[in-house]
Parts: structure tokens; sequence; C-alpha cells
């Protein structure tokens, strides 16, 4: 009797464990399914017309392009410097715990605030406008925390004896640090990175407060040129095909994108990560 | 030696930058709202009409704050059990093979798939389902429980399973050392050994699910003036909605705009309480582990 | 070694990518300070570049829904005819185009109903240029059996009197109800031209939809459901309703017949600079005014 219960227990645990995996492929699968018929040359390379609801997406993946690489320019050098000095330079003082609760702090705050202040600040007082700039560094405040984290974690995971050995042979602090803790360190950061760059290519609040909801006729050149990025031309369109139209497609493609998009950033970044991990720290979790 | 400084200087100034980012965004933010706070005071929070273009102006919080906490909280009742299960199961049962490598790479995967196609999905899937089986509008309370649900699920996995993981191994080997089969030692050993931690997982889901934008507010229905709902067939307002259905009609410097801002400073509140109290729980575990 | 160099490269990279933050960062410390005089930079710097180096201007448009899809499709020929030009247009409803382009974060706004006073209060220097006329159709789902309401009948079932399509000739079925947000200007003018004369309010029961394209779609999509779009709007998807027996088509809201009639402006702040003024002549032009009517909207002087 104990046994049976005891192994009911575990395929219930088991079942539910799958779940999560069962979800992200049904989701993706359904967008698949729907918007497959969808993609066509026309449609990845083409304008939009009719507000979007018709044509092609080209400006929104461009802009979506733009902007997440121009929040990486932003975001990855201030992590990574910021993750170097918290795990080579300072010392465990007042600064660097305040460094630490800050970076939760920001962490913490809902990102649609941070699309409420970029908004009022980057958009309105800064009078950068609607803009790709404004989107960029919007984003780059909600990835922030995530940059400084993943070089922390990386930098500090790299074995003392390595910057033993390079001071030892006389290295300067800054040569080891450049020569033997970043190539060691390389991959995981640059993982790390990829992930918070998958955020960024899919958050929609923060970056249609900021680059702007316009549709353009054109391939946004400049970054002070508006952008609407991917996620938020299916936000909008969404809902404003009925759901017995053809046009339909244009949404679940449009959705279908951004997840290829995201997937294409994300799975190599999730597994080279998860065998860092288990390189690093072994099994035991 | 002189790079040397000079790296040190700009690495230190990375770092101080993140604070600097802070009190940007928490002293714009704070600005705009206090004075609104203090215009308005407890009415604010306590107000049950919303109805910011009458003429005089009526920012009444209440059914927003109560929609945005029946959404959140369906999205927990939904995904904790289900999470908790998931998450014994990673840490007791799955060992080390490519499955439970499989099931975590999945998790991270649905965590990070962006929450406008949740809510996309949600709209064109979820909510005409609903519809057709409730009648009425299909958007509603369950519809956003639902969707957050998804969202919240791998978040409660993953914190839940580092906690259930972090028991020592020694409590395991002294019950089962006494004869207990492997499920009692999880529930009468492992899971109270980690309970603030599994608890710590659902103050974090939760604290998630209130600052969640996009899915939500694609499938709650947000009517014009909010009320208290009576069903989780209701439709609702969320505070997170509100801010994105208005920015762009409120008027710069007026009592509208700052209760946007106000919205944002409740938002804070709520987010920094989640968070000090789920580290204030980990903490007391992170103590116990002794790292 | 190799290693070393190649990490090495990688960091020059980052430092080089700090420099830009940093320079990044010193612009917008600038472009603060600055912030004031900045807005009526951009503005004269749009005018020196239309006038010394060709055709080349940004303009950044924004406002109602009702207006967009004729701004747009003007947008696509007039850049077609002067490259230079990108012109990105925003459908976000008449209220939120008027405060862009008053508090300057747009170039040009959109709105589908007359300015209001307290509008122009705030921003005293509005231009409104009229571009098209339009009128607003009642619209249901295709299926369902009522062709025809008496304009209080629209009245009623909007502020929530009539709840039950049996009441007015249809099925007994509730009656979805769904209308535009505040701040829009459809909503405005259906207030105006039919709530109002039977002294009635929107019920806040009704399911708020932001744009014409969203309350078409959701009228499509639930065969209970009624709405109001613009003219320009109404497709197969959709069933127009006769109003009190006439039918919402141009002719009629010319003779005056069908009742809701309304102005569509596009508006800048102050006079138009010189690309705003191309742009919006080209809307007035005969071949903006083709592309007013291809729409389905009402040309301001006959074009064909």
């Amino acid at each position: 009797m104990r046994r049976g219960s005891e192994i009911l227990i575990e395929i219930l645990t088991w079942l539910a464990s799958l779940i999560p995996a069962i979800l992200a492929g049904a989701i993706i699968s359904f967008l698949l399914f729907n918007g497959a018929s969808a993609i066509s040359w026309r449609f990845i390379t083409g304008f939009p017309e009719k507000g979007g609801l018709e044509g092609g997406i080209l400006p929104a993946i461009m802009g979506s392009i733009y902007v997440s690489a121009l929040c990486m320019l932003i975001a990855a050098p201030i992590g990574i410097g910021a993750g170097t000095y918290l795990a080579e330079y300072a010392p465990e003082n007042v600064f660097t715990k305040v460094v630490r609760f800050f970076v939760e702090l920001l962490a913490g705050i809902p990102s649609i605030v941070i699309g409420l202040f970029g908004y009022a600040f980057l958009v309105h007082g800064l009078g950068l406008g609607f803009s790709i700039l404004s989107g960029a560094i919007a984003l780059a405040f909600m990835i922030l925390p995530w940059t400084v984290r993943v070089s922390e974690e990386a930098i500090r995971a790299v074995p003392r004896e390595y910057r033993y050995a390079s001071l030892a042979l006389g290295a300067s602090k800054w040569k080891t640090i450049r020569s033997v803790v970043y190539a060691a360190a390389r991959s995981a950061i640059i993982t790390g990175l990829m992930l918070g760059l998958g955020k960024a290519v899919g958050e929609t609040a923060v970056v249609m407060m900021t680059a702007g909801m316009g549709v353009a006729g054109y391939i946004p050149a400049s970054p002070l040129d508006p952008a609407r990025t991917l996620p938020v031309h299916l936000y909008l369109i969404a809902g404003e095909i009925a759901n017995t139209s053809e046009g339909l497609r244009m949404a679940y493609g449009t959705a279908l994108v951004l997840i290829a998009l995201f997937l294409a950033v994300s799975i190599p970044s999730i597994m080279l990560r998860n065998y860092f991990t288990r390189r690093l720290y072994g099994d035991a979790g | 030696m002189k790079i040397d400084d000079a790296v040190k200087i700009l690495t230190f100034l990375c770092a101080g930058s993140s604070i600097l980012v802070v009190f940007l965004i928490f002293g714009y933010t704070l600005l705009e709202g206090l004075p609104f706070l203090a215009k308005y005071g407890l009415s604010f929070l306590t107000g049950l009409y919303w109805k910011p273009y009458a003429d005089p102006p009526q920012f009444g919080l209440l059914p927003t704050v109560i929609g945005t906490l029946s959404v959140s909280g369906l999205a927990i009742l939904l995904a904790a059990p289900m999470g908790v299960l998931a998450a014994i199961y990673l840490a007791e049962y799955s060992g080390s093979g490519l499955l439970r490598s499989f099931i975590e790479s999945a998790t991270q995967l649905l965590v990070g798939i962006p929450s406008v196609v949740l809510g996309f999905v949600g709209l064109v899937f979820l909510v005409p389902i609903l519809a057709e089986t409730f009648g009425g509008w299909g958007f509603s309370i369950l519809a956003g429980g639902i969707v957050l649900a998804v969202m919240t699920l791998p978040h409660v996995i993953c914190i839940s399973s580092d906690a259930i993981k972090a028991v020592p191994r020694e409590y395991r080997y002294a019950s089962l050392a006494l004869g207990a089969s492997k499920w009692q030692t999880i529930r009468r050993v492992v899971l109270p050994a980690a309970k603030s931690g599994i608890l710590a997982s659902i103050i974090l889901g939760l604290g998630n699910a209130i600052g969640e934008t996009m899915a939500v507010l694609m499938v709650v229905g947000n009517p014009e003036v909010p009320y208290i709902p009576t069903s989780i067939l209701d439709r609702v307002r969320v505070l997170t909605s509100t801010i994105v259905i208005e920015f762009n009609y409120a008027v710069w410097g007026s009592d509208q705009m700052r209760a946007l801002f106000a919205i944002g400073v409740v938002l804070f509140i709520i987010t920094a309480v989640v968070n000090l109290l789920a580290f204030h729980i980990l903490g007391g575990r992170i103590h116990a582990k002794g790292i | 070694m190799s290693g070393g160099a190649a990490s090495g490269r990688t960091v020059i990279a980052a430092l080089a990518a700090v420099a830009v933050a940093m320079f990044l960062a010193g612009y917008l410390a600038s472009s603060f300070a600055l912030s004031s005089i900045s807005r009526t930079n951009v503005k004269t710097a749009t005018t020196t570049v239309v006038e010394t180096a060709g055709l080349n201007a940004r303009l950044n448009v924004a406002g109602s829904t009702t207006v967009a899809p004729i701004v747009e499709e003007a947008a696509r020929r007039f850049s077609e005819l002067y490259p230079g030009f990108r012109i990105s247009v925003a459908a976000i409803g008449s209220g939120p185009g008027i405060k862009a382009v008053g508090s300057g974060e747009v170039d040009i706004g959109m709105a589908s109903r007359d300015l209001k006073e307290e509008e122009f209060e705030r921003w005293p220097d509005l231009k409104p240029f009229r571009i098209a006329m339009d009128s607003i159709a009642i619209v249901v789902h295709p299926s369902n059996p009522v062709n025809e309401l008496t304009l209080e009948q629209v009245a009623k079932i909007f502020a929530g009197e009539i709840r039950n399509w049996k009441e007015v000739g249809g099925p007994d079925k509730p009656i979805h109800v769904i209308t535009r947000e505040k701040g829009s200007g459809t909503r405005d003018c259906f207030e105006h031209a039919v709530m109002k004369p039977f002294g009635k309010e929107v019920s806040a029961e009704a399911m708020v939809q932001q744009g014409n394209p969203k309350v078409r779609a959701a009228v499509a999509n639930d065969p209970l459901s009624i709405g109001y779009i613009s003219l320009g709007f109404v497709d197969e998807t959709v069933k127009p309703l006769r109003i009190d027996g006439i039918e919402p088509r141009i002719e009629n809201v010319l003779k005056g017949t069908y009742p809701i009639k309304r102005n569509l402006y596009v508006v800048t702040k102050g006079d138009p600079d010189p690309a705003e003024l191309m742009f919006i002549g080209y809307l007035l032009s005969a071949e903006g005014q083709k592309i007013v009517e291809e729409l389905g909207y009402i040309p301001l002087y006959p074009v064909s």
C-alpha cells in the first residue's frame, strides 16, 4: 500500500514539473500553427499598411533590433563595470552593501513605473521625444540590475588561484582582470547578457511609453527616430482584428516572429548557462 | 599603476550609477506622486470612484487595488500548489539526468516568454473560451488570473526548488535511517525545513504578479469606472493597466498625471513590502544555513 | 596568450562602449540643461534642413484613430514623392493627440472633433487644419437581425436602459454595449449627437475599447454587441444600422438627413514649419482629398 502511494506522489510531482514545459510548448506550437501561414518574404521585409493590419513588419523588426541593441550598448558596459568593481575592487564595506541594495531595489521596481518615468523624464522632460534613444535608455534602466548581477556572479566564480598565479607572475591588477579574469568569465558574462537581451526584446510597456507607437513607412536610422517595436506592434494590433478575419494571421505572424527572435537569443544562452552552472558548482546545485 | 587607478574609478562610477538611476526614478516618481497623495490623502486609497475626467475629478483607487489583489491572488492560488509540487520533483526525485535539465530549461524559457505574447494568447484563445463557457465578456479576473498564473509558476518553481535543495542532506539521511519512507521524509522533514523558502517564493511570485502589466492588461477588461468585483467573472482594472491606459491622456501638470505617479508610489510600496518580507523570511533561512 | 589578446579586444570594445555611454550621459545632461531651448531648436533645425539640404524632415504625427488611416496613406504616397521625409503615424486617440502636439511630444496632432475651449486655454497656439469630414455609423454583428433603430433607441441602449435585443426587435439576448474611451473624438461626437439630445450618458457598464479598429473587431467578434465607429472604418465584418430609416452613407450625411456629421483635423503647435506645411498642403490637395474619398471619408470638396 505504502509503495503505491509513494509512486503516486512521485508521479504527481513529475506531472507538475512538466507543466512549464507543456505550457511553453503549447504556446509556441499554438503560435506556430496559427501564424506560420502569415510568414512570407513580403511579411518579413514589407512595410505595414492600414495601421499594421496588412502588409509587413520590417520597421518593427528593425525597431526591436535597434532599441534592444542600443539598450545593451548602454547597460552591458555599465553592468560589467559595476560587476567588476563589486567582485574585484570593492572591499566589503558600506558602499558595496548600498550598491547591492540599490541594485535589488532597481530590480524590484515594476517595469511600468520605469516606463512612466521614462515617458515623463526622457520623452517629455529632456525633450528626447518618442525615440529609439528614449526607449533604449529606459530599457537599460530596467535590465541594469540583471547585467550587474550576472557580471558580478561570473567574475566571482573565477577561482582565486587564477588571480594569484597571474599576480605572482608580476601582472598588475588590471592586467590580471583583463587577461585572466575576463577570459575565464567571458562565456558566463556573455550568456548572462544574452538572457538580458531576451528580456529587452520582449519588453512592451516600457518601450511603448518611450519609443512610441507610430506606424512608420521607413526603417528607423537615427537614434532620435521613433520606433514601434515588435511587442508594441503585437499589443497594438491584437484586438484590432476580428477573430473571424483572415487578417488575424498578421497578429499571429507578428507574435511568431517575436517569439522566434526571443528564442534565438534565449535558448542558446539558457543551455550554455545551465552547462556553465553545472561545470562550476557541480550537480548538487 | 596609473591605469589600475583609472579602471578602479571607472568601475566605481559604473557601480555608483545604479544608485543614481534608482534615485532618479524614485525621486522623480515621489516628487510627482507625493504632493498628490498629500492633497487627496487616504481618500485616494479608499475612494470608490475613479473618474479623472469628471468635474471635479475623482481619484478613488479602492476598486483597482481590490482588482489587482484578486487577479494576483487568484494567480498565486493556481500557481503555488503546482509550483511547489514541481519544485519537490525537481529537488527530490529528478536526480541529475537529462529530464531535470530539460525541465529546468523549459521553466527558464517560460519565465522569459514576452508577457505580451502570453497576453495575446490569452486574448485570442482564453477569452473567447471563457465567454463561451460562462457567458458575458470573457474578459475577467479569471482570465487575468490564469494568464498571470502561467507567468508566476516558473518563479515559484525556481525559488521553491532552490529552498528545498538547500535543506541539508543530513536531515534526510537521519529521517531515512529511522525507517521513514521517501515521501514521509519529504513531508515531515524536508518541507518543514524549507517552509520559509517556499513561503518566500510564493510572496515573491505575488509581488511579480502585482507588478506585471501587459499580459493582465490585455485580458482583464478594464472598465472605464472600475467597481468592486463580486465574482471572478467581473471585469477589473489593475494598478499597472491604469497607468498604460491613461498615460497619454493625462495632461502634464494635471492631477490625473500626478495620480498615475501616485499609483507608481503605491506600486513601489507594495513591491517594497513584498520584497522586504521575502528578504526577511529568506534572510532567516540563509542564516540558519550558515551562508 | 591568444586568449588573452582576444579578451583584451573584448575589453577595449567594452571600454569603447563605456565611452559611448558616457557620451550619451553627457548628451543627456546637456540637453537637460538646454531642455527649455531645445524644443524650439528642434523646430528651427528641421526648418533649416528642409531649406538647405533638400527635402529632409522627420514628422511625428499622433492622434485620432479615425484620422490615422488618411494620414498614414497620405504619408506613404507623400514619402514616395519626397523620399527625404520620414513620417511616423501613431493612432492613439484625439485627446492624446492634442495633448502630444500641445506639449511638444509630436509635430502634428490628429483630432476627429473640434478642439475644446480648455485645450485652447492650455495651449493657445494650437492651429487646427480641417482636412476631411466624417460621420459615425452605429454597427452590430452581421448576424444580428436588427437593421434599423431610432436615434432615441440608440441613446437608450448606450445608456443601459434598453438591455435586451428583443426590446428592439431582435432575439431574447442581452445587449453587449461597446463604447470608446473618454477623450476619444469619436466618443465625443457620439455623445454630442446621440446621447445629449436625450439627456443621457453612456453607461459605465459598457465595455471600453480604445480606437476604431478595436471597436470594429470587438463587434465583429460578438454576435450580441453594438458599437459605433467612423464611417471610414465600416467594412464587411460589421453591419451599419439605419438610424430613423436613414442609411449612414456619404450622400445622406451631406444632405443632412443622417444625424451625425463631424470635421477631421490635423493640428500643429504654432504656425506649421515648412515641412509640416508641405505635408498639410498635400493632405488638402486634390491628391490628398482623393485619399480621403478612397478610404470612405468625406472629402472637403468634390475630387472626382
